[in-house]
């Protein structure tokens, strides 16, 4: 990784300054303060949740990393944790969800459902998988993910923070549109994917055919 | 073994000559309304019989015979046996059956469910919209035609996976290559949405007028889907004049994740695993509820090891689920987290005693037909019993003594009133609302099944109804959770734990069965229809809370909106189970 020399930088200080002078980069001071205070949006779908409510309380004590504090507005929240099944109805709503934080945003699949369907992806109402809409960064595997589980997910997405780099971060850059903004879909005869409507289109007309 | 008949006590045939005809299945025998008298007889049945409780509605798809039924379960909130009528209408568009809304308002959103799912029309339902899909959806999902965009097989396990253990994805196989299914020549960006018109006419319809007094404009709010008190993913479309509720609209269907469709593609045992799913904080009382139905269709006994285990776990399922209630109540109420954080600590030390003997803290999948999967090591055994005899009471005591003269909780809670007996029974609310609004009904007392008629315990009752007694009769029901569990650990004898040999594919004969458990949030329902196949024909949940919700619009209409909050916490309602 690149970044590891900005994060470690290999500079001389003067012995007698040693006591009153630490050297270390912007970056690793910014997504340390950044690492270091996830607020996690207040958003449960399913059974999952109730798992990511025990990972807050005592035992578990998520608040030991920083991500106590749950916010239920998404204009705070800098992770969106998709704790359960998603279902064709609720998408549109996760979407706006989504689509209203500010950057920087990160999103963790928590349990089968969210990572791709679960033991429910046959059914009619049922979107197998977050990822086919949002950009994913961590999933976490587990039916439900116990709270170690949950709190190991998030020690990967701090270890992935660790190795952003403020230069290069699209979001302070001037001009660069978010790749990852989604159309909102629509809930029609079934779920309209707004991007790949070309594509239905196609698929049900030689349906027809066929 | 064919599975055992149950008789009826009253004679709907005889009383209606030539509108109800005595009818009998395999494994069953009851009656079928014709349906032009149906609402005749359903209040003769109601007022004469005095079945006040509607328990389950529901329609199964005959297909071969080319009828749709729909059948009612009734109870006697004295107790008693019950009563199974049916009503069938054949099956062409527009199947039209007369709704029973206005005589058990139990019905209504369990009409609407069937409309939904269905598709059968109810005439006379004050508000027969879709419920968990939305408005616009192509078709009736639990039609026996009906096949999801993933459909491979009818019957699990698919010959492509078994025995030969090939797979290919099913994105592959569906000409959209996801979980889709639109109709030909389907074009999407001429299409117009339906949208949520029918929704805010029929709040408006329902919202009460204002007598009087100063013109205040009506707002139109909506709580959820993504409200942190809502419990879940539940939306409610109310409206408000100043802080008053004047209408109020529960919208569900978000976490509506097929589970009987699911369910009915599924062998009987790998719905097991489902219904711990259902109402996730007590998977020990969902796998109780489904292991007595099928139990009940195969006629096999349960070991009677196995008998204790079950009831032991299911009411330590029932005290965890109690604590979580006064936990999230008191978070709905404003003081964030403290409480919580007590309920939570002894749920932890639960759900070990469930990780140890099931193997997941949640999910547990611990029942088997004929007994439970795994037995209690000894040392569990003495967990359970610290539990018990010793922190437990302590725990809860402490609980009461740190909450209950609360000055802020008694002025939230006191003299709010939640549901008088009448409405509550008229709505078919069941469990702990029911019981605090002063109606000594709990099916463990009413309709003794598994073991529990050996135990020495009260029914909790409460008389007031208001919210403060709803919060208290939590405490009770903990308390006589207890006396059983000490009951059941003093006894519980030692030999085998289940009365089956292990099978991954049982044998079920070919009959209906409804089996019901008191689970902690009410009255837990399972009907299966079974044809003899390794899977059901039809498998129906009726889930507490989904019916108890029923009465939602009933309990806040009048209230203020602050109390809206924790009149829903009252309900104790889950989504998983909810939706399904």
């Amino acid at each position: 990784m690149e970044n590891e020399s900005l994060n470690l930088p290999n500079y001389n200080i003067p012995e007698d300054m040693r006591d009153v002078v630490a050297v270390t980069t912007l970056d690793r001071l910014y997504n340390w303060g950044r690492r270091s205070s996830l607020w996690p949006l207040t958003f449960g779908l399913a059974c999952c949740a109730i798992e990511m409510i025990a990972a807050q309380m005592a035992r578990y004590d998520m608040a030991r990393f920083g991500m106590e504090v749950m916010r239920p507005t998404p204009r705070q929240a800098d992770m969106i944790l998709i704790s359960g099944t998603v279902t064709k109805k609720m998408l549109p709503a996760i979407i706006r969800l989504y689509n209203q934080m500010p950057e920087p945003k990160y999103v963790v699949a928590m349990g089968a459902c969210a990572s791709g369907g679960g033991p429910f992806k046959e059914g009619y109402n049922v979107v197998a998988g977050i990822d086919k809409f949002l950009p994913v960064d961590v999933y976490i595997p587990g039916c439900p993910p116990t709270p170690q589980a949950l709190i190991a997910g998030l020690i990967k997405l701090q270890e992935k923070i660790d190795k952003q780099s403020l230069k290069k971060a699209r979001w302070y850059q001037k001009g660069k549109e978010d790749p990852n903004y989604v159309p909102m879909p629509i809930l029609g005869p079934d779920l309209i994917d707004v991007r790949r409507s070309e594509e239905f289109k196609k698929a049900a007309a030689v349906k027809e055919g066929a | 073994m064919a599975t055992a008949i149950e008789t009826q006590t009253v004679d709907l045939a005889a009383r209606f000559p030539g509108k109800v005809s005595a009818e009998s299945r395999p494994g069953y025998s009851g009656f079928v309304v014709e349906k032009e008298s149906l609402l005749e007889v359903a209040k003769a049945v109601r007022d004469e019989f005095g079945y006040d409780l509607l328990a389950a509605l529901t329609g199964v798809d005959y297909i071969e015979q080319n009828k749709m039924e729909v059948v009612y379960h009734l109870h006697k909130t004295t107790g008693g046996p019950k009563l199974i009528f049916r009503t069938q209408a054949d099956r062409v568009d527009p199947i039209e059956i007369p709704s029973v809304t206005p005589i058990w308002a139990g019905a209504e959103y369990q009409e609407r469910e069937a409309y939904d799912l269905l598709g059968i029309r109810f005439t006379g339902h004050p508000d027969l919209r879709r419920i968990l899909m939305w408005e616009g959806f192509e078709g009736h999902p639990l039609r026996k035609d009906w096949k999801e965009a993933f459909y491979e097989e009818e019957i699990k396990p698919y010959k492509s996976r078994w025995p030969e253990g090939k797979h290919t994805y099913a994105e592959f196989k569906n000409p959209f290559r996801d979980n889709l299914k639109f109709p030909p020549n389907f074009d999407p960006e001429k299409y117009e949405p339906e949208g949520e018109k029918d929704l805010y006419s029929s709040l408006e319809r329902f919202s009460i007028k204002s007598e009087g007094g100063l013109k205040t404009d009506h707002v139109v709010v909506n709580l959820g889907p993504h409200h942190p008190s809502t419990h879940g993913v539940l939306r409610v479309a109310v409206t408000l004049e100043g802080e008053t509720v004047m209408g109020l609209k529960p919208v569900m269907g978000y976490l509506h994740r097929n589970h009987e469709k699911i369910g009915e593609r599924n062998t009987f045992l790998q719905i097991m695993p489902y219904t711990d799913r259902l109402d996730y904080f007590n998977s020990m009382s969902n796998n109780f509820g489904y292991a007595v139905t099928i139990e009940r269709l195969m006629n096999i006994p349960v070991a009677e090891r196995a008998e204790y285990i079950r009831v032991i776990m299911a009411e330590l399922s029932r005290i965890q689920n109690h604590l979580v209630f006064i936990g999230m109540l008191i978070n709905d109420l404003g003081s964030m987290f403290t409480p919580a954080f007590y309920a939570f600590e002894e749920r932890e030390l639960i759900l070990d005693i469930f990780e140890a003997v099931a193997g997941s803290r949640m999910m547990c999948n611990y029942f088997r037909f004929g007994g439970v999967a795994r037995d209690v090591p000894e040392e569990q055994m003495q967990k359970i019993k610290d539990l018990v005899f010793d922190r437990l009471p302590f725990k809860i005591d402490e609980m009461e003594r740190l909450l209950n003269q609360n000055e802020v909780l008694v002025g939230r809670l006191k003299g709010i009133h939640v549901l008088n007996a009448e409405d509550a029974v008229h709505y078919s609310v069941t469990g702990p609302v029911l019981r605090a609004a002063g109606v000594p009904y709990d099916l463990r007392r009413a309709d003794p099944y598994s073991i529990y008629d050996r135990f020495d315990f009260d029914v909790a009752l409460r008389h007031n109804g208001d919210m403060y007694d709803n919060y208290l009769i939590r405490f009770d029901e903990m308390r006589q959770s207890l006396r059983i569990l000490e009951q059941a650990l003093k006894q519980i004898p030692g030999g085998p734990i289940n009365s089956q040999k292990p099978n991954y594919q049982v044998k079920v004969p070919a009959g209906e069965a409804y089996g019901r458990v008191e689970a902690p949030k009410g009255e837990l329902g399972y009907y299966v229809v079974s044809t003899g196949k390794q899977n059901p024909y039809r498998y129906h949940v009726r889930p507490p809370s989904f019916v108890n919700l029923t009465a939602l619009e009933k309990m806040c209409v009048g209230k203020k909106i602050q109390d809206f909050v924790a009149l829903l916490a009252m309900l104790d309602i889950v989504m998983g189970e909810l939706d399904r």
